[in-house]
């Protein structure tokens, strides 16, 4: 494989190309074969349906919602594991970190058992005349729920690597802790905090599982793009094929954003 | 106002006393992992050591001895810590950078700007103010950061080696600096260069292994080394040993010199004398000389013009042309030899 002038040598044996082309087929190829199922003179019809309409705008408000939920939870915890030293620190990672790994299906469960009618806490909102499952807000609940360890990962990464040092000089300089947090810490992680947010705005965008299972598949309630996708599929393909694409696109849009970030974070690292 | 710190730390094998005057420089000297840095943490509030106290005048930094143990933390304690990378924040402009000091402590924006615009005035930095620390050069960078650490206004400026990174270009002109803007202040500084400790400091104190070897006024701890630490800094051979009638005992044998002070025989006592002073013999020359070491040649390496030939704890320079007639390698015994009159001889 000839090389474009002026790049430097990497160590990646040639052979491994044709392994990455078969990578990028399995992703790219079904892609591909949805996109040959759309019915694009109904296209733009079936996208623009009420139903399709008030389920995307759901998503988008739902996600935007629980992303900022997430910024607002994930911030004070990755500080917490990437900054602090108490006993446990490992056993909170982990399990900040389990619904990674969870299916959505339990994490739906376990939030139903949480703010559900008979649940831990909901008795007692019940009685205060709150009521969580099945509603909008139980949607952006699920969704926090199994988005907030990609941003906690994505921003406990970039506090380790901009150390502590700058923090300890700007306290030596006169900042009480409060200051050296918003002057200094979160500015510094500034990228990493933007790649992370992206991360949660993606997942929260196709979660599927908890949603169904805590909130229920309610139209303009909690029936999110996703869930209308499920629904549709049984009765309308070409409907379900076209959402399909749209919520592809959403993501494309969402992926191109937060890969922009990592490459910001190189130069300022270098820079600085 | 003065400072006085004591402190330990067993974790680092750290026990360091020290006071400093009022208005005075100190160098802090001493090989790697002796604990100087270690010493800055604890004073900055950014290490808590097992026991200890810290004063500025009647201000406590931290006493841990007392019934009532306290702890200033580090953003209270008027102790600016500059390390020997500038850590200009990189997110801010250098004005930004400058005026962060007086910021955090409550002054308004616009008058911390003409405080920092004042400090970069006086690094000389000033037509930089707009840039990002990206953009500076490194010798820039660290002026900057000096005007940083002024503008926040320290009762006592810590410097942990502040020229290292520097290279040869930068490093005089921020010793310059630093000559100007430690004048009449409280500061502590590492060091591995002389010349800092001689332009910059009223007092030295070597550090060695988590202790202090070695105190005094800086001519005087550089011109009379008790410490090898000190010795090799200045350039100077040092033999400790016993004072003898006239001289003094050495592991080397008996060394003659003009003594300085009252020497009893039997105190411990030490001469110092330099490298140039010595002259190197294959066999015992003839005639009596006064001074007669026998060593074996461990090094050659170039010094400047010289050659110098280390024997053991012993440095002589000699001419590149004596080393050819000599024909010494690592391993030949030798013979010193060096007059009484460049010797120094004092109380240790």
């Amino acid at each position: 494989m000839r090389r474009r002038s002026g790049t430097g040598y990497t160590a990646v044996p040639p052979w491994i190309y044709a392994f990455a082309a078969v990578g990028a087929l399995f992703v790219m190829l079904p892609l591909v074969a949805m996109a040959v199922k759309i019915n694009w003179a109904q296209f733009i019809p079936l996208i623009t349906s009420e139903s399709s309409l008030t389920a995307l705008g759901l998503s988008l408000r739902t996600s935007a919602a629980s992303t900022a939920l997430c910024i607002l939870l994930g911030i004070p915890l990755a500080l917490v594991l990437a900054r602090g030293d108490f006993p446990g620190q490992r056993v909170l990672r982990a399990f900040v970190l389990l619904p990674l790994v969870l299916p959505p299906v339990v994490g739906g469960i376990a939030l139903l058992y949480t703010f559900g009618r008979q649940g831990l806490l909901g008795r007692s909102l019940e009685l205060a005349g709150i009521q969580i499952a099945f509603s909008t807000t139980a949607v952006i609940l699920a969704q926090t729920f199994v988005a907030l360890p990609f941003l906690v990962v994505s921003l406990e990464g970039a506090l380790r690597t901009a150390g502590g040092r700058y923090e300890a000089v700007a306290a030596t300089l006169g900042a009480r802790p409060t200051t050296v947090l918003r002057r200094v810490t979160l500015p510094l992680v500034l990228p990493g905090l933007a790649s992370g947010a992206v991360l949660s705005f993606a997942r929260s965008l196709g979660e599927f599982g908890a949603t169904l299972t805590f909130a229920g598949s309610l139209q303009g309630v909690t029936r999110t793009l996703p869930l209308e996708i499920y629904l549709q599929r049984e009765t309308d393909a070409d409907a379900a094929v076209a959402l399909s694409l749209v919520l592809v696109a959403v993501a494309v849009i969402v992926v191109a954003l937060s890969y922009r970030a990592p490459r910001g974070r190189q130069a300022m690292a270098g820079a600085g | 106002m003065g400072f006085r710190f004591e402190a330990t730390l067993e974790s680092r094998n750290f026990e360091v006393a020290l006071e400093l005057a009022p208005g005075q420089t100190l160098a802090l000297l001493g090989p790697n992992g002796a604990g100087k840095s270690t010493l800055l943490s604890i004073i900055a509030g950014l290490l808590r050591p097992d026991s200890g106290s810290a004063r500025i005048g009647e201000r406590t930094l931290f006493d841990l001895d007392s019934t009532k143990p306290s702890w200033v933390a580090p953003h209270a304690r008027g102790t600016v810590l500059l390390a020997q990378e500038p850590l200009l924040f990189p997110h801010l402009s250098v004005l930004e950078n400058v005026a962060f000091g007086p910021r955090s402590t409550g002054t308004p924006a616009a008058e911390a700007r003409s405080v920092a615009r004042q400090w970069l005035a006086s690094t000389d930095t000033g037509a930089l103010e707009s840039r990002r620390p990206g953009e500076l050069s490194g010798g820039q960078a660290q002026r900057v950061a000096v005007a940083r650490a002024l503008a926040a206004a320290p009762d006592l400026l810590l410097l942990d080696e502040p020229m290292a990174a520097l290279d040869i270009h930068a490093a005089p002109l921020m010793r310059r600096l630093l000559k100007h803007v430690l004048a009449g202040r409280s500061a502590i500084i590492i060091t591995h260069d002389v010349l800092d400790a001689l332009m910059l400091a009223d007092s030295v104190v070597v550090m060695e292994g988590g202790r202090i070897t070695e105190a005094g006024a800086t001519r005087e701890v550089l011109n009379r080394p008790r410490s090898r630490f000190a010795a090799g800094l200045s350039g100077l051979n040092l033999l400790t040993g016993t004072a003898r009638a006239e001289g003094i005992e050495t592991r080397y044998g008996h060394v003659s010199g003009i003594s300085e002070g009252k020497l009893s025989p039997g105190d411990p006592a030490a001469a110092a004398f330099r490298p140039s002073a010595i002259s190197v013999y294959l066999d015992p020359p003839h005639g009596s000389p006064r001074n007669l070491l026998a060593a074996t040649i461990t090094d050659l390496e170039p010094h400047g013009d010289a050659i110098r030939v280390r024997a053991g704890d012993l440095a002589a320079d000699i001419t590149p042309g004596a080393l050819a007639d000599l024909g010494l390698v690592p391993g030949m015994r030798a013979y010193f030899v060096l007059k009484a009159t460049a010797v120094t001889i004092y109380a240790s």
